[in-house]
């Protein structure tokens, strides 16, 4: 499934800048990586949003008699197997899945931060206690979690979102400690610390707003991994349950019909695709705007 | 090899090298001509940034690939320039050998010294593993490793910089080389070792006869162990001589000026000098006439309009500088300092 | 270095018995009696008791728990609640199929991402490395199972080539067998291999600034020479710590493209035993994977002080 992205991994050892550089928008739009993955992520969402208030057809209401219909002026993808129009699917499908990862993934910030600036604030057993349980957490996939949780409370939307949250903790803990302590071996720390100042108020005066860029860069590919995770776990019968539309349940619902309408298959699976690539992309422009020195590779 | 002492074994004609740098492509070196005679040691001093290092990446036929190189550079007699990457493969390591500024870098963490020291000879000789392990004990020995025959097989971690650095001098003299180029070869080292680093370099040279080119930013180490002397700035050899000569009669306000400035053994590394005003130009930024004149005291206007031609003051001492009248009677000045 | 692995070591213990603590906390302790389970709400109390008592839970939960790690140490995983035999041995059955699967796709993935990762870095900056980088991009955005749709309606749907799912078996032919995890192979591996591309084309463009690699070149190496001798080995510390983590992934992926693919592996035994309420079968699979998942990484660390000589002196 889906799989820890380099980034958090060399990210950790890199210093940061304390603010966001001047004239950020300017470089921004002329950002290929960020314009490219800014668009597609603003298209997911702006589905997402609009089905909110407007769906061609109902995504619910079930019509067995005009069923996999070929693509139409009424349905412009055709509808599936149980009559419902795939647009208005994929425009709630992606309400799912972004619901699922914002939670998912505010859990893994929650957890994932707190924990990383507590190890990087405390250092010694706190922090030794603190990493062994993330990389203890590193043995249990989103997918693990999940089969655990559906196992004992039955599958559901809190049980991906539970599972795909506790599976965003580890990286995130790692990359911020690793940014954090960068931060707390800089002068002006070490100033603030010989003016008396606790390590919770230096945490959040200093070490918090340094280290925000390469969280920010961390949070939309950890989002990545989220809606990658969640398509997953619904596609399995794990995650968010019919009659909720979502994208990976159309796909486990196509897999059936690969014969009879195959582009059923191809449609939340692209959907699922651009989310992600536009949010990687998003993420590496705003690894290159935010702190240059991180994306040497390139 | 050529048989006759007194042709050049390195002979460089009007070098340019054009670098790609994160301003758009710029001149890095321009107008170097030097020729080196085997046996001979040349010093090439100037502020860091001046092009030393390029220069003698040049030689190696090491620059990036996108650099340009213009000129030529004779490596008894033939041509070096151009040459392909496969053909200079022979020659580096083998007759050209190169000692770098950063020991604690410049050896391979993952593999003992000992492959390492005798890994040129591997490359360039075909003697088997044993005889090249027997010999790179012989050199570590020779360059002062204590212990060598027990700890040809330690990793690089398991030595101090100077140790690394009797290494790396071990590794380039593998193959007996007719050239050394030692690019800062102390500069990262304590001040205590760099003198017996010099002298373990000095004292191969001789042995061996190779001839040397030794980069430095300290006059001092320049002047203690050369015989002749190139001196840059901006990419360009603003004077060059007999050490002898050039010290005694400073030909270029900017020899002057580093002359001033030298920093005694034991200060601070990289300190800035002092008494000339002003910094290196960035490459990007090198005016078109004399690289020195926006720092030079007595500069005039034609200085600016055009590159000073090299003007010899006497039988081998050129410098480049119009001037020259007016700061060689300065430098008078500076002889007895 | 024997004191770095007995230390590595020793985290080993510790978190193999924090994974099994937590997954019999979940998977025993937390649901209440699985008699009840199985049985269902309206079943008799006196069969719940006798079940009960037949699987054994009536023990108190802590002997349980020492039971069942005895029993992880000496193969005996208890009964299915549900078919009464050896849990061992229905997942070794199943290990047949998962095994070769996992083997497959993580030496694709190795072979594909090493290539690529080294052919870019050797060619950094030029048309092959920015065609394959680009490729990898959207290599890294395909969820696995759509990928394997998209194969399955390729290679079985139009052209045929291949079955849509199910497993032949190793008995017929070993050749029929590794078929039938081709496809499967392939889409778990394609995905992992975008990541690891790119990290192991990063490593080897870090390694290439280094300064020995300059000194290599300095002794006549040739830059393929440098590339083989002096920059892989180094490149590959942060390529197996990335490789090692993938592994969790390349699990978790297996028990979803087994499910794509209709292979009866690990994975289906897993849903099959949720469906069926056979926690029993769910512990010792979860324990199965999280073990290997966690041990991977051990050995990747161990691995480490091999490669790395300077492990042996800072004893991390
Ligand atoms: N690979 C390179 N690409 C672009 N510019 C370079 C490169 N190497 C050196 N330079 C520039 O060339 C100039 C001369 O550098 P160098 O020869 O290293 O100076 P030094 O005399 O201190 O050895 C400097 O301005 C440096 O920034
Ligand atoms: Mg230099």
């Amino acid at each position: 499934m889906s799989t820890p992205i380099s980034a958090s991994v060399d990210v950790g050892a890199a210093t940061v800048r304390p603010q966001v550089p001047t004239g950020f928008w300017r470089r921004a739009l002329r950002h290929r990586s960020f314009v490219i993955g800014g668009t597609l992520s603003l298209m997911v969402l702006g589905a997402a949003l609009l089905s909110l208030v407007w769906t061609p057809w109902s995504a619910y209401e079930i019509d067995v008699a005009s069923k996999l219909r070929p693509p139409s002026a009424a349905h412009w993808l055709g509808t599936d197997v149980l009559g419902r129009d795939i647009v208005s699917l994929l425009l709630v499908g992606a309400r799912s899945t972004i619901m699922v990862g914002i939670i998912a993934v505010g859990i893994g910030i929650t957890f994932g931060v707190s924990l990383g600036l507590l190890a990087a604030a405390r250092r010694g057993w706190t922090e030794e206690l603190i990493m062994r349980m993330s990389d203890f957490t590193f043995a249990f996939p989103a997918v693990l979690s999940a089969i655990m949780l559906a196992a004992v409370a039955g599958p559901g939307m809190v049980t991906s979102i539970t599972a795909i949250g506790i599976f965003q903790i580890p990286t995130l803990v790692r990359v911020t400690r690793g940014s954090a302590n960068a931060i707390w071996a800089r002068e002006f720390v070490l100033a603030a610390r010989a003016s008396g100042k606790g390590g919770f108020r230096i945490t959040i005066e200093h070490v918090l707003p340094n280290v925000l860029p390469i969280l920010i860069v961390q949070a939309t590919i950890q989002f990545a991994l989220a809606i990658l995770a969640e398509a997953a776990l619904s596609y399995l019968g794990l995650g968010t349950q019919p009659p909720q539309p979502s994208w990976g349940r159309m796909l486990n619902d196509a897999q059936t019909l690969l014969f009879q309408s195959p582009m059923l298959a191809v449609y939340p699976g692209a959907a699922i695709a651009v989310a992600v690539l536009g949010l990687n992309l998003l993420g590496d422009g705003l690894r290159d705007l935010l702190d240059p020195r991180l994306s040497r590779e390139r | 090899m050529s048989g006759s002492t007194n042709a050049p074994l390195i002979e460089v004609r009007d070098l340019g090298i054009r670098l790609n740098t994160s301003r758009g492509p710029a001149q890095a070196v321009r107008g170097v001509s030097f020729s080196l005679k085997r046996g001979e040691t040349l010093g090439l001093v100037g502020e860091s940034g001046c092009g030393k290092s390029v220069t003698a990446m040049a030689l190696m036929g090491l620059l990036p690939e996108s650099a340009v190189v213009s000129g030529s550079i004779r490596l008894d007699g033939s041509e070096l320039v151009g040459l392909s990457d496969a053909n200079y493969c022979k020659l580096r390591g083998n007759r050209i050998s190169m000692i770098f500024q950063e020991p604690m870098t410049a050896l391979n963490p993952m593999h003992t010294i000992g492959r390492q020291v005798a890994e040129p000879l591997r490359r360039h000789t075909n003697c088997s593993a044993a005889a090249a392990r027997k010999e790179a004990i012989a050199l570590l020995d020779r360059v002062g490793l204590p212990d060598a025959a027990k700890r040809v097989d330690a990793y690089p971690h398991q030595f101090s910089g100077g140790q690394r650095q009797r290494v790396t001098i071990a590794m380039a003299l593998a193959c007996q080389p007719d050239v050394l180029i030692a690019d800062e070869p102390t500069t990262a080292l304590d001040v205590t070792i760099q003198g017996q680093i010099l002298d373990l370099i000095a004292d191969l040279v001789a042995e061996r006869g190779m001839s040397m080119i030794l980069i430095s930013h300290d006059l001092g180490v320049i002047a203690e162990n050369v015989q002749r002397m190139m001196v840059m700035y901006g990419g360009t050899v603003v004077e060059s001589g007999a050490t002898n000569a050039v010290f005694t009669r400073m030909g270029h306000p900017y020899t002057q000026g580093l002359f001033r400035a030298r920093p005694r053994l034991g200060a601070r590394k990289g300190t800035r000098l002092k008494t000339i005003a002003g910094t290196v130009p960035e490459l990007a930024d090198l005016p078109a006439g004399c690289t020195f004149a926006d720092r030079c005291t007595i500069v005039e206007d034609r200085c600016r309009a055009a590159l000073p031609a090299v003007v010899d003051v006497s039988a081998g001492h050129g410098v480049r500088c119009v001037r020259t009248d007016v700061s060689m009677a300065e430098a008078v000045g500076a002889v007895g300092a | 270095m024997s004191v770095f692995i007995f230390r590595r070591f020793l985290t080993l213990i510790a978190t193999l018995l924090g994974a099994s603590l937590i997954i019999f906390l979940v998977l025993d302790a937390l649901p209440g009696n699985a008699a009840q389970m199985l049985m269902g709400a309206d079943a008799s109390p006196d069969a719940v008791r006798a079940l009960t008592i037949k699987l054994g839970l009536d023990q108190p939960l802590y002997y349980r728990y020492v039971h069942w790690v005895m029993g992880l140490l000496t193969g005996d995983l208890g009964n299915s609640y549900v078919y009464g035999t050896p849990v061992a041995g229905l997942i070794a059955e199943r290990l047949t199929l998962t095994i070769p699967l996992a083997i497959m796709s993580m030496s694709m993935t190795v072979v594909l991402a090493l290539s690529a990762g080294i052919y870019t870095a050797a060619n950094h900056n030029k048309l092959g490395d920015v065609g394959v980088m680009s490729l990898t991009q959207f290599g890294i955005a395909l969820p696995n199972f759509w990928f394997a749709i998209l194969l399955i309606l390729l290679f079985s749907v139009k052209l045929q080539w291949l079955s849509a799912g199910g497993f032949a078996g190793w008995d017929e032919s070993i050749l029929a067998g590794i078929k039938s995890l081709l496809l499967p192979a392939i889409s778990l591996s394609v995905v992992q291999a975008a990541i690891l591309a790119r990290v192991t084309r990063s490593a080897v463009l870090e390694v290439l600034r280094e300064d020995f690699v300059r000194t290599a070149r300095a002794k006549g190496l040739s830059k393929r020479d440098v590339l083989w001798r002096h920059v892989l080995r180094n490149a590959m510390i942060p390529v197996m710590t990335i490789m090692g983590l993938q592994f969790a992934n390349l699990l978790a992926g297996t028990i979803v493209i087994e499910n794509v693919f209709y292979l009866p592996g690990l994975g289906r035994l897993i849903f099959q035993s949720i469906a069926n309420r056979d926690l029993i079968v769910v512990r010792n699979c979860v324990m199965l994977l999280a073990g290997v998942v966690v041990i991977v990484n051990f050995v990747v660390d161990v691995l480490y002080a091999f490669i790395d000589p300077r492990i042996k002196v800072h004893n991390l």
